[in-house]
């Protein structure tokens, strides 16, 4: 692995000597990494060479959570020549006690990178996987695809974090839908604070289970010459599914606008979504559109936006404690990003508190 | 240690304090008597320096030096202080945190916490969702932390039960423990004057200052009896007749 390479990865959580259960890392077409750490109670591998081996689970979890025929971009992803992306199977009851990574690398101008992800987290087991993208300077007017298929257990638990660092003008389009059986747990973390890309994202989550619960933390810095479209979906399928959404967005001249969409469908659901957004530059705009539909006369759902500049009496208030109005201004930014970010493993979440304590006004 | 001279101050474009003077020495406690909406807030957050009271005359002193156009980041660091009424919400900053940004080390933020009841906040968001006798405490602590040679409370026992108002004395009194400081205390009521040694008292009426009396009690008293217009009238004329300072009956 070449050096800047290996540079920009470890900027989206990559870590050559971490703790990982396992460690998966792409570079244009190219599989550079698929290891899995000795006795590591999963299997990780290209989706092709899985899809060759395991065709009772192609059957069964292939192209089953996201159609084909979705939209251009799935379709473009289905029709490929060659399956890639990474597969990553928990059996029942396994839990994985360390994180597993895997990381996606654009590196080619005018690039087409297709990839198709498959999660499997059967019953009771338990997941925790860091998921990085990132991209070469070099790597101008190219596209990057990325299909997820994510499926969650009865019982089972999967934290998946994900952080981007696209490199400006570089289009991704992202296509997830995660399925959540009984009981089960689905915790995401998405982190865009280094890019500048077009984006254009709604992931999808389907709690299909009794008492499945998920939670969506997103995390956005949006700077000038992006435009970030990036939401969020939760169907509450099933009674007693809970599900929370949570996003900061900072913009610094792009163009960014937050979705978030709660659908009730059960007894006894309960939802909420929360969507602040802090507007830091005279250009560039932030439009939320959180929605809300009930379909049952017992949902509790409830959701709260905000969008603005710092309040002066905020700065001031700080400054009144010694600080100069810089500083003032950067503790406050990094208030609002510094969400509560909760399930994640020691090593991941300190990770994640340094790059937003650091994150700074002037880059 | 604070000379304010002939300061008049506008806020947005409203003029709200005229031509006023005060002197406090080191050591002095002035407690400021005045109604509603009659100034008070707006003179102590223009010692403090806050951007939207623009002064249209006059200057202010600390420790000797022109502090009138310095921005209150300067004058925090020369030694003021200041309880805000209202405080913000800082969402994600703990009070942890801040109390550390105000000058105390991890190990005294928890020794200071006690002190104020607060050791359950400290990990909550600055002010996110406190009561009102909470957000006392809180602004006490960090001023615990900043040690300020001159201390301004904006009316610390306002909305704060009877425990809590004697919390507020003891944190003033432990920053007032050093002989050399001083406060200026805005009081609505006067109840504070039973937690606080306070030395000298003036009343704010209608933007106008009297001249300092020296027995905040009898003002008070004065206050309760006849009002703050007859008072602020009466203390005026009787002082400054004898010392012929120049002050003029606020009502006149
Ligand atoms: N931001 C503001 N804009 C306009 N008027 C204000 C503002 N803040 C205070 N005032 C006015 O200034 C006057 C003095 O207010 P203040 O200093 O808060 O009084 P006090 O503290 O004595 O109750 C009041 O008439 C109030 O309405
Ligand atoms: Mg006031």
């Amino acid at each position: 692995m070449d050096k800047q390479l290996l540079t920009k990865i470890e900027q989206v959580g990559y870590e050559q000597q971490g703790q990982r259960a396992a460690s998966f890392v792409q570079s244009g077409d190219a599989v550079l990494e698929s290891s899995v750490g000795q006795e590591q109670p999963l299997v990780l591998m290209p989706t092709g060479k899985a899809a060759a081996r395991f065709p009772e689970l192609v059957e069964k979890y292939w192209w089953k959570a996201v159609a084909r025929d979705t939209d251009e971009y799935t379709a473009a992803t289905a029709a490929a020549p060659e399956e890639q992306g990474y597969f990553v199977h928990v059996k029942r009851g396994q839990k994985v006690a360390f994180p597993v990574q895997a990381c996606i690398f654009l590196n080619q101008k005018g690039a087409s990178q297709k990839v198709h992800n498959v999660v499997i987290v059967e019953d009771g087991a338990e997941l925790n996987m860091i998921s990085g993208c990132a991209s070469d300077k070099e790597a101008l007017e190219a596209e990057h695809l990325g299909i997820s298929e994510m499926y969650v257990g009865k019982g089972a638990k999967l934290t998946f974090t994900m952080l981007h660092a696209w490199a400006p003008g570089i289009r991704v389009r992202p296509r997830t839908t995660v399925l959540v059986d009984e009981g089960g747990t689905y915790i995401s973390n998405y982190i865009n604070m280094e890019g500048a890309e077009d984006i254009q994202m709604n992931p999808l989550t389907r709690l299909t289970g009794e008492g499945a619960v998920c939670r969506l933390n997103s995390v956005l810095v949006v700077p000038k010459g992006s435009h970030m479209d990036v939401g969020g979906r939760v169907m509450l399928e099933q009674q007693d599914t809970k599900a929370e959404i949570i996003t900061r967005t900072i913009c610094l001249g792009g163009e960014a606008i937050n979705r978030g969409t709660l659908a009730g469908k059960a007894k006894g659901v309960k939802a909420h979504l929360e969507c602040h957004g802090l507007m830091l530059s005279e250009e560039g705009y932030i439009s939320a559109i959180p929605q809300l539909d009930a379909f049952t006369n017992d949902a509790q759902m409830s959701h709260e936006a905000a969008v603005g500049r710092i309040a002066p009496e905020e700065i001031e208030y700080l400054m009144a404690r010694g600080l100069d109005e810089e500083e003032a201004t950067a503790i406050i930014v990094r208030g609002f990003l510094n969400v509560n970010i909760e399930g994640l493993p020691s090593v991941l979440s300190e990770k994640i508190r340094a790059a937003l304590d650091s994150f700074s006004l002037h880059k | 240690m604070l000379r304010v001279e002939n300061l008049s101050v506008a806020v947005e474009d409203k003029l709200i304090l005229r031509n006023i003077n005060l002197h406090i020495a080191p050591g002095e406690v002035h407690v400021l008597f005045g109604p509603n909406g009659t100034g008070k807030s707006t003179l102590l957050g223009t010692v403090m320096g806050f951007e939207r009271f623009k002064v249209l005359e006059g200057k202010i002193y600390f420790k000797g030096k022109d502090i009138t156009g310095l921005p209150c980041n300067e004058r925090a660091k020369l030694g003021l202080g200041m309880m805000i009424q209202r405080p913000p919400t800082i969402r994600g900053l703990s009070l942890r945190k801040m109390v550390e940004i105000c000058g105390a080390a991890p190990a005294e933020v928890e020794e200071l916490a006690q002190l104020m009841d607060m050791e359950n906040f400290l990990d909550r968001s600055v002010n996110e969702g406190f009561s009102g006798g909470e957000l006392k405490r809180a602004e006490l602590l960090q001023l615990m932390a900043q040690k300020p040679e001159l201390l301004l409370l904006d009316e610390p026992e306002s909305g704060v039960d009877v425990e809590n108002i004697a919390l507020v004395g003891k944190a003033a009194n432990r920053i007032l423990s050093d002989k050399n400081h001083a406060a200026l205390i805005i009081t609505h009521l006067g109840t504070v004057l039973q937690y606080v040694p306070a030395t000298h008292a003036h009343i704010l009426y209608e933007g106008r200052i009297t001249c300092q009396q020296d027995a905040p009690g009898e003002v008070l008293k004065c206050i309760e009896k006849d009002g703050y217009s007859a008072c602020a009238c009466k203390c005026c004329i009787s002082r400054c007749q004898e010392s012929q300072c120049g002050g003029v009956c606020l009502k006149g």
